[in-house]
């Protein structure tokens, strides 16, 4: 229950921290103001709910967060440097990336932060295995997409620890106690009424 | 300030350029590098997957440091916060938009399969299917 509550709440703060930051001022007149407008935006436009897991880690999220900067200034830089630098040699490949949670939300983020990460754009997600499907710049060989996988697996590690539900966390630490990274077994055996995390 | 500003660098000095300046400077130059680069990339990647890693990443960097650079030569609240809200929904609606067209390419077939070293991504849609 008061999951759910925190859910409902966060999106609809959210809001209206937006409209304050959109205004540049924290006035009690952007307050209200971005309060009706939240009232407002969340009856028209209604999409159905954000389940969060109800926990947070500030120290993780604040790695994930330094971790996601460093990449993606990384990331910019070896792309530039690919698109105007001599010897460019086309070369990709399509992999894809089981992922161990079940969770909407941390599924979208990974799959975001991935994207801005070197090398990857995300082709689709299959929502039922958890499964991204990347698109990777500059791959010359197979043997190089064990480690491709490997740092998208380490990003939704990375998440899970800040923000993931305790049913994800275990997910986690079973298929790591178990086959390691290569572990596809574990994020195929969930069931659909458990995807949505064990926070409710 | 008149081009001959941009040679006297006296940094703890009142007149001519401070660090602040420099900054400046620096931020606009990589903005511009990464946003040449971007189009560089648009034009010479050989397919619409490969050109949609140009379009995002070092755009992204590039706005990054354009927004930083302005919230440096104004740091007022109200510039700052919008210079985060700027970012922060860049970086969320940049990988949704590259995901859209990258899907599309991927499903209609647009794009140089001859320089995948592996697929792995096997079609359930029966309409991708070729």
């Amino acid at each position: 229950m008061k999951a759910r509550i925190v859910s409902g709440l966060v999106p609809f703060l959210g809001l209206v921290l937006l409209w304050m930051l959109l205004w540049g001022q924290f006035t009690w007149l952007a307050l209200v103001t971005g309060v009706l407008l939240a009232l407002l935006v969340s009856a028209v436009f209604y999409l159905p709910a954000v389940r969060l897991s109800g926990r947070f880690n500030p120290w993780r999220a604040l790695v994930f967060f330094l971790r996601l900067v460093w990449d993606i200034v990384r990331a910019s830089l070896q792309i530039a440097w690919l698109a105007v630098g001599p010897g460019y040699r086309p070369s990709n490949a399509i992999i894809a990336v089981p992922l161990r949670t079940r969770s909407d939300l941390v599924m979208t983020f990974t799959a975001e932060a991935v994207s801005l990460v070197p090398g990857s754009i995300v082709l689709d997600i299959d929502r039922e295995s958890a499964t991204l499907y990347l698109h990777a710049l500059n791959v010359h060989s197979v043997s190089e997409v064990p480690a491709l996988k490997r740092e998208v697996l380490a990003t939704e590690r990375r998440l899970i620890l800040a923000a993931g539900s305790a049913d994800d966390l275990a997910r986690l630490r079973e298929a790591e106690a178990g086959s390691g990274p290569s572990s596809s077994t574990g994020a195929a055996s969930g069931t659909p009424s458990t995807r949505e995390g064990g926070a409710s | 300030m008149t081009p001959a500003d941009l040679f006297s660098f006296d940094i703890d000095g009142v007149p001519g350029i401070g660090i602040r300046d420099i900054v400046t400077a620096v931020l606009v130059l990589l903005a511009a590098l990464m946003c040449f680069a971007a189009g560089v990339g648009l034009l010479r990647f050989p397919d619409v997957l490969s050109r949609l890693h140009a379009a995002t990443k070092p755009q992204i960097l590039g706005l990054i440091a354009i927004v930083a650079d302005v919230a440096v030569t104004n740091p007022s609240l109200g510039t700052i916060t919008l210079a985060v809200a700027i970012v922060f929904f860049q970086a969320l609606t940049a990988p949704a938009s590259a995901h859209m067209a990258g899907r599309a390419a991927y499903r209609t077939d647009h794009f140089r399969r001859d320089l995948l070293v592996i697929d792995e991504f096997t079609p359930r849609d029966p309409r991708s299917d070729m």
